[in-house]
C-alpha cells in the first residue's frame, strides 16, 4: 500500500478552480457552494474586454436606454459598476462583495461580447473543502483540483504567482 | 461608431440568442486604444492560503497529539484533556473550519491509491498517518481531544447514560460499514461521503444546509445523553483506530498502580469501554471449545460470501450515485429530472461537450464494473467484521482487574479520577 502511495505524494497543495472552457454558465455555482454567498465570483479579464458601450454582460437583452438604471442591469445584485472612460468606451468593474457567482453576466458577455467576464473560484474566499460541493453538482465537470501555485484557469490574465 | 456596435449587437443576438458559445481566442471586439491615456487595470487574482500555513497545521497536530498523550499517560489529568479538547475545537474546528481532517483524509488516500490522475498533498497524507502512528504508540489519544468532531461531542457530553452491551456491539459494526462505503465511493472517484455527511462541519463554518444543521444538531443533542454518538457508531476513522489501538504499545490504564477492585470506576466510562473483571470460571471442556471454533471458522467464510453476495446485488444502486452513471441512465431511458419541460442541465452540458454516447457508455461500463467488484469486497468486509465480532463475543479471557478496552477506549481520562489508588502509595 505504501509503495502505491509514495509516488503519488506531492509537496504542493491543490485548490479548486473552474475551467472556463468547460463552464456552461448554468448558475449552480451560486447555490451549490457551502458558503453563502458563493466563493465563486465573476472575474474580469480587462485584457480581453472590448470596453463596449452596449455590454452584453451589463445590460439586459433588448434594453432601451444604455444607462445605469436598475431596470437595465442584468446583474441581480448590481455588482457590476459601469464607468465612462472616453467616447465610446466604458469600463466594467465587479464588486466582489456583491457578486454571488450566478453567471448571468458571464453568459451575456460570452454570447455577445469577448468573453472577458469569467467565473472563477476566489481563492481568498474558498474554504478549499476536501471535496468541492459545486464540483459535485457541476453538470459539465468544469471544476477540478489545480496546483495552488497556479490557481486560476481563466483566460486573458498575466500570471504573477506562477511557480 | 455607436450605431455600428448597435447593428452588430442585433446581428449577433439574432445568431447567438439563448445559446452559449465557446470562448474564442479571437476577440469579437478589438481591444480599444485609449487616446486620453487611460491605463487598463490589472485583473486581481487573490492567492490561496499559504503552503507554509498548511505545514503549520501539521506541526500543530503533532504538538497537540504529543501534549495530550503526555496529559493522559503521565499527568493523568482529565482537566488538561478537557482544555486540549477546547483548543482543538477552536483551532481545527472553528479556525480551520473542520478541513483538513484525518477522517476525511481516508478518502484522499483511497483516491490516490485507485485513481491515476489524483495526487495527494503531503499534508493530507500526514493528517491521515500521524494519528495512526500515535494510536499505535499510545492508544486513541487522537480521539480523546484532538479530533475536532470528537472534542466537540466530548464537551457536550454532560449527562451520559450507559447503553446496553448488545446494542453497543451491534451499533459498533456501523463504523466499519461506513468505512467500507466511504472507501468504495472514493475509490471509484464518485463522492467523498464522509465530508458530505460530516455532521459538525456546518457548525464549525457557521454555514450549512438546513438538513445538515438538523443532523448535526440532533447529534449534539443526542450527544448530551449518549456520549459521542458519531465517534462510536459512525466514525470511519474511529473504526481504523479501533483496530490499531488493540496493538498499542503503551495504552492508558485506569489505575496508576495495581487495581484493588474497589469498583469505583465501574460506571465512570461514558463509552462502556471498561473491561469488567472476569473471574476464573469452570474450565470449559476442550471438546466444546474446539467444536465452537470449528463452527465459527466455517461460519466466517459463509458470512463473507453472503455479505458479498448481498452487497453485489446493490451494486447498481451504489453505482447510480455516480453522476456519470446517472447521466447515462437518464439519456438511455429518455427520463429527465429537470424541472417541467426544461431539459436537465446535465443533459445540455453533455450534448455541448461533444462527447459521444458510446464514449460515455464505455466509461460508465467501466465504473459499473468497479462498483460490482467493490460491492463484493464491501459486503465481504462487512461479513468478516460481523463474524469476528461474533467470535470476540465467545472469548472469555481471564483478567482479575478493571482495565480499559483498548479498542473502544477513547482515552478521555474520566475513569482515572475515580481511582482512589495514588501512584507510589501501594
Amino acid at each position: 500500500m505504501a509503495g502505491g502511495l509514495l509516488p503519488k505524494l506531492v509537496g504542493q497543495e491543490y485548490v479548486w478552480q473552474i475551467d472556463t472552457k468547460k463552464c456552461t454558465h448554468c448558475g449552480r455555482c451560486a447555490t451549490s457552494c457551502i458558503k453563502t454567498p458563493s466563493a465563486v465570483k465573476c472575474f474580469h479579464a480587462f485584457d480581453m474586454c472590448g470596453y463596449c458601450d452596449l455590454c452584453g454582460g451589463y445590460f439586459r437583452q433588448g434594453v432601451k436606454n444604455l444607462n445605469t438604471g436598475a431596470e437595465n442591469q442584468l446583474c441581480p445584485t448590481a455588482a457590476i459598476t459601469r464607468q465612462f472612460i472616453e467616447e465610446p468606451f466604458f469600463e466594467y468593474h465587479i464588486q466582489k462583495d456583491l457578486c454571488i457567482g450566478c453567471a448571468k453576466c458571464v453568459k451575456g458577455c460570452e454570447a455577445f461580447g469577448n468573453g472577458s467576464l469569467q467565473l472563477q473560484v476566489d481563492q481568498s474566499i474558498c474554504d478549499n473543502c476536501n471535496e468541492c460541493s459545486i464540483a459535485r453538482d457541476c453538470p459539465s465537470n468544469a471544476i477540478s483540483r489545480v496546483p495552488s501555485g497556479k490557481s486560476y484557469l481563466m483566460q486573458g490574465i498575466n500570471w504573477k504567482n506562477e511557480t | 461608431m455607436k450605431k455600428s456596435i448597435y447593428i452588430l449587437f442585433f446581428i449577433l443576438s439574432a445568431i447567438f440568442a439563448f445559446q452559449s458559445f465557446p470562448v474564442n481566442a479571437e476577440n469579437r471586439f478589438p481591444k480599444p486604444e485609449f487616446e486620453q491615456g487611460h491605463i487598463q487595470p490589472e485583473t486581481i487574482t487573490p492567492s490561496p492560503r499559504l503552503l507554509l500555513l498548511e505545514y503549520l497545521d501539521v506541526a500543530v497536530l503533532i504538538t497537540a497529539l504529543s501534549l495530550i498523550s503526555y496529559f493522559i499517560l503521565k499527568k493523568r489529568s482529565r482537566k488538561l484533556v478537557f482544555w486540549t479538547s477546547v483548543f482543538s475545537v477552536l483551532y481545527f474546528g472553528f479556525y480551520r473550519e473542520g478541513c483538513v481532517c484525518s477522517i476525511g483524509a481516508i478518502q484522499n488516500v483511497t483516491l490516490a491509491l485507485f485513481k491515476d490522475d489524483y495526487h495527494i498533498p503531503l499534508t493530507a497524507f500526514l493528517f491521515f498517518i500521524i494519528p495512526l502512528i500515535y494510536t499505535l504508540l499510545f492508544g486513541r489519544t487522537f480521539c480523546a481531544g484532538i479530533c475536532p468532531l470528537g472534542a466537540l461531542q466530548d464537551i457536550v457530553g454532560l449527562k451520559p447514560m450507559p447503553i446496553e452491551a448488545w446494542l453497543e456491539k451491534v451499533l459498533g459494526i456501523f463504523p466499519f460499514i461506513y468505512l467500507g462505503l466511504a472507501v468504495l465511493f472514493a475509490a471509484t472517484g464518485t463522492d467523498f461521503v464522509i465530508c458530505r455527511y460530516d455532521p459538525f462541519v456546518g457548525f464549525f463554518r457557521l454555514d450549512a444546509s438546513f438538513t445538515m444543521f438538523m443532523i448535526g444538531g440532533l447529534f449534539l443533542i443526542a450527544g448530551v445523553f449518549i456520549a459521542r454518538p458519531y465517534c462510536r457508531f459512525l466514525c470511519p476513522y474511529g473504526a481504523l483506530l479501533n483496530i490499531i489501538s488493540r496493538f498499542s504499545f503503551k495504552h492508558m490504564t485506569i489505575t496508576p498502580e495495581t487495581c484493588i477492585n474497589c469498583r469505583l470506576c465501574e460506571n465512570a466510562c461514558p463509552y462502556g469501554a471498561i473491561n469488567m473483571p472476569v473471574q476464573l470460571k469452570e474450565k470449559e471442556k476442550t471438546e466444546t471449545v474446539v467444536r465452537r471454533y470449528i463452527l465459527l471458522s466455517i461460519m466466517v467464510p459463509i458470512f463473507i460470501f453472503t455479505g458479498g453476495f448481498l452487497a453485489s446485488n446493490f451494486s447498481s444502486g451504489f453505482a447510480h450515485v455516480n453522476p456519470k452513471v446517472k447521466l447515462a441512465k437518464e439519456l438511455k431511458n429518455n427520463t429527465n429530472y429537470g424541472m417541467g419541460e426544461k431539459e436537465a442541465l446535465e443533459i445540455t452540458a453533455f450534448r455541448s461537450s461533444g462527447q459521444s454516447m458510446d464514449e460515455l457508455n464505455l466509461e460508465v461500463a467501466k465504473i459499473e464494473k468497479e462498483f460490482y467488484l467493490g460491492s463484493w469486497i464491501l459486503g465481504g468486509f462487512t461479513g468478516l467484521v460481523f463474524g469476528l465480532m461474533l467470535i470476540s463475543l465467545t472469548v472469555f479471557k481471564y483478567h482479575p482487574d478493571y482495565s480499559p478496552n483498548k479498542a473502544t477506549c477513547h482515552s478521555c481520562a474520566r475513569c482515572m479520577e475515580f481511582c482512589p489508588v495514588k501512584p507510589g502509595v501501594l
